[in-house]
């Protein structure tokens, strides 16, 4: 063996002797609060443990993607929870995404008026709290609302009333048909892209990739539903009298204010943000590289697609990541409007009613970081893939 | 990046392992109580109130806590420390309550807390006994139509609080009742009147006193009426941490004091001048008789300052709960002797 390998002043060595020492300090510090927590709750009587989450939960839920009702355990009530932490996360990511993307562009557009009215909003609604923006749609905006029987009607087959969005429901017959169709319509469109691909190497031609990539996509499906038995029905929303004066609506499915007023305040909130890393990676692109672009003979389409978007993006998805982190991590706010996210079902109600915040706690600070961590996994992913990548 | 991460979550793991393997080693009670000590030495009483539940724990303009709830913290303070305004009151939400008892941060908890086996039992909790003997209902707009639970139909939304008996009593009730209906569970009180009132929920379902108290905050009070229908038994009372049997049973025998004091016709006024009285068990509620303040380490006045300073059950009620309007009547909250199910063990 080497000894020289054991010296102070190999580098190796020496880079990881401070590492070593702040994980030695860090593991003593969480052990002595571990232990420090083991005392105190032997003490008091506290038992540890996860059984808890096999037991009856016993309350219900007021939205729920999965079957739920308060006879399944404390372990689905947290799984319903997490659904609608995601789901409200992503239902804002992508309005965020397409909003800021929107006014991003409209701020650096040439017409005056677009410009400042996108200042303005930026200027607006990154300025103020989010919580604050949550309960003006809450309590001021939705809560304006109709009553049920005064409902505002989209053609009689939607309703916006104070006790939610009544939309027709999807009801599918042979739906697993109708998804082979859409995979195999996928993968058309990927052997499509090749072949273009190849055709634009070696010959020097253009394919409409995307005009036929589009067909491709409207036909087989389109073919399931003529040839293949697939249809699809919709269950409308009816006016239920409950009582002389109260009023709801049976059938289709229920969007929950509680749900509209969050999507509502995260995405318009977040899209200031992705507004402005959107005008930065824009900026950020040299006019001297559309001339170039356009003296090679590209048209103004290819010129965005192929030279100023690619490069753009290198500079809008890192801080984009942030921001999706950020909207995700805010949907906890959600516990102050009702909405049933991970926060409010399990770190609330759950916790209340078995009384085990440790154990509650730790498992809901893990999912966000597996939630942030997912996330962060899957920008990198996209960004390495959109980086430079230099032969 | 990835590397530091897969750590981190392995010294969660660690640590909870270690949380989880240590258990066992019970707190038993030793006769030297470390809260009195420590309540002593702070010289004041930490007590857990609502967010503002009038009755039972309010506080006016100037930040004054007043109500039931209220008075069992003031009889506790006036026996510990010689004076009922010795409390720092700490309002907290129904989410909060549990743990910052445990926790310490709060050594006695009044607020309108039930008492059930499990959060006796499960969670290093002792409830002491009941001050208010309460009934989960429904209260709904007097136009509805509605007169009585057995007109709900499916689809009825119904707004409460999140983390509350009141919640689990709701879907039994209407499980049993075979309705579907759409809870919706806020985490404050005031955020429950508040969508129950603007119409986002059909019908408001909580204790009844609550349906009451709540009902004197709604924008137009009058156009809302309370179920005649009471769905659980919720008897709610002080509650304070598992392992200081002292400290519980100070708690305890000042509540039974009151309630007692109410029982021999003791009330604030004329406790001092019954200190000669003939009736030995009021002598020994003033204090006249008998050493009862040495088992739990505090002077032999203790129980007439709460009387005096406080007063018996019957004065408190009277003050915060019948004089307010909320509820005239003392229904079961009426002493054994006259037909309610207040019964205290004797104070001898």
């Amino acid at each position: 063996m080497n000894l020289k390998k054991f010296n102070i002043e190999n580098k190796k060595i020496r880079d990881l002797i401070p590492q070593l020492i702040t994980v030695f300090a860090l593991l003593s510090i969480i052990t002595y609060f571990a232990i420090n927590a083991q005392g105190n709750m032997g003490n008091r009587g506290i038992s540890f443990g996860f059984g808890f989450l096999n037991q009856e939960a016993s309350f219900d839920i007021t939205f729920s993607m999965i079957e739920y009702d308060g006879s399944h355990s404390y372990g689905r009530a947290f799984l319903v929870g997490l659904l609608n932490t995601i789901l409200v996360s992503v239902i804002g990511i992508f309005f965020a995404t397409i909003a800021g993307v929107i006014v991003g562009v409209s701020r650096l557009s040439d017409n005056y008026l677009i410009a400042k009215v996108a200042e303005w909003y930026v200027e607006i609604f990154r300025n103020i709290p989010l919580i604050l923006q949550i309960f003006f749609w809450y309590f001021a905006a939705l809560r304006a609302l109709p009553l049920p029987e005064n409902g505002i009607s989209f053609n009689d087959i939607s309703f916006l009333t104070i006790k939610g969005w009544y939309v027709p429901k999807f009801i599918w017959t042979n739906f697993n048909v109708f998804l082979l169709s859409i995979i195999v319509a996928m993968i058309a469109i990927y052997f499509v892209k090749s072949y273009a691909t190849k055709q634009r190497d070696q010959f020097g031609k253009q394919i409409p990739v995307f005009t036929i990539s589009f067909l491709i996509f409207l036909f087989i499906p389109l073919i399931t539903f003529l040839l293949l038995g697939v249809s699809l029905t919709f269950e409308y929303p009816v006016l239920k009298q409950l009582s002389p004066t109260v009023y709801t609506y049976e059938g289709g499915v229920s969007i929950i204010p509680e749900l509209i007023a969050l999507a509502l305040a995260l995405s318009m909130y977040t899209a200031t943000f992705i507004a402005e890393n959107v005008r930065a990676g824009i900026l950020g692109v040299s006019k001297g590289q559309k001339e170039a672009a356009a003296s090679i003979g590209l048209n103004k389409n290819q010129v965005l697609k192929l030279v100023v978007m690619p490069q753009a993006l290198r500079i809008i998805i890192p801080p984009t990541t942030n921001q999706y982190l950020n909207l995700t991590k805010n949907s906890s706010l959600a516990a102050a409007i009702a909405y049933p996210d991970i926060v409010l079902v399990f770190a609330g109600t759950a916790l209340m009613q078995t009384g085990r915040a440790i154990e509650i706690i730790s498992i809901t600070m893990l999912t966000y970081l597996t939630l942030s961590i997912s996330i962060s996994i899957f920008m990198n992913w996209y960004n390495k893939k959109m980086a430079i990548k230099e032969k | 990046m990835i590397k530091s991460i897969k750590t981190w979550i392995l010294i969660g793991f660690a640590s909870m392992l270690l949380v989880a393997c240590g258990q066992g080693g019970g707190g038993a009670g030793s006769k030297k109580s470390k809260t009195l000590e420590n309540t002593k030495k702070a010289g004041f009483v930490k007590c857990g109130v609502s967010q503002g539940l009038p009755g039972f724990s309010n506080a006016d303009a100037s930040g004054n806590w007043s109500g039931i709830d209220v008075d069992v913290c003031r009889a506790v303070a006036a026996a510990v420390l010689g004076d009922a305004d010795k409390v720092k009151y700490t309002p907290l939400s129904a989410k909060e309550r549990f743990t910052a008892l445990t926790s310490g941060e709060i050594d006695v908890l009044a607020r309108n807390t039930t008492w059930t086996l499990s959060r006796d039992a499960d969670i290093g909790l002792t409830f002491v006994g009941v001050n208010f003997y309460d009934g989960q209902g429904f209260m709904v707009r007097k136009n509805s139509g509605i007169n009585s639970v057995n007109d709900f139909k499916n689809g009825i939304s119904a707004c409460t609080n999140t983390g509350t008996t009141t919640e689990l009593n709701m879907r039994d009730f209407f499980n049993s009742k075979n309705i579907k209906y759409e809870p919706v569970a806020f985490e404050k009180a005031d955020e429950v009147v508040q969508a129950y009132d603007a119409g986002r929920c059909d019908t408001y379902t909580t204790d009844k006193s609550g349906l009451a108290a709540q009902r004197t905050k709604m924008s137009n009070p009058d156009e809302h009426k309370v179920l005649p229908e009471t769905i659980s038994k919720e008897p709610l009372g002080p509650v304070v941490r598992q392992g200081d049997s002292v400290w519980e049973d100070i708690v305890r025998w000042s509540l039974n004091t009151m309630i007692e004091a109410e029982e021999y016709g003791v009330n604030s006024s004329n406790a001092s001048s019954l200190k000669d009285s003939e009736n030995p068990a009021i002598k020994r509620l003033v204090g006249s008789e008998g050493e009862l303040g040495a088992a739990f380490g505090l002077d032999n006045d203790w129980s007439l300052r709460i009387i005096e300073q406080v007063g018996n059950y019957g004065e408190s009620y009277k003050k915060h709960i019948a004089d307010t309007g909320i509820l005239p009547n003392r229904g079961p909250n009426q002493l054994w002797t006259k037909g309610g199910i207040l019964y205290v063990p004797p104070a001898r």
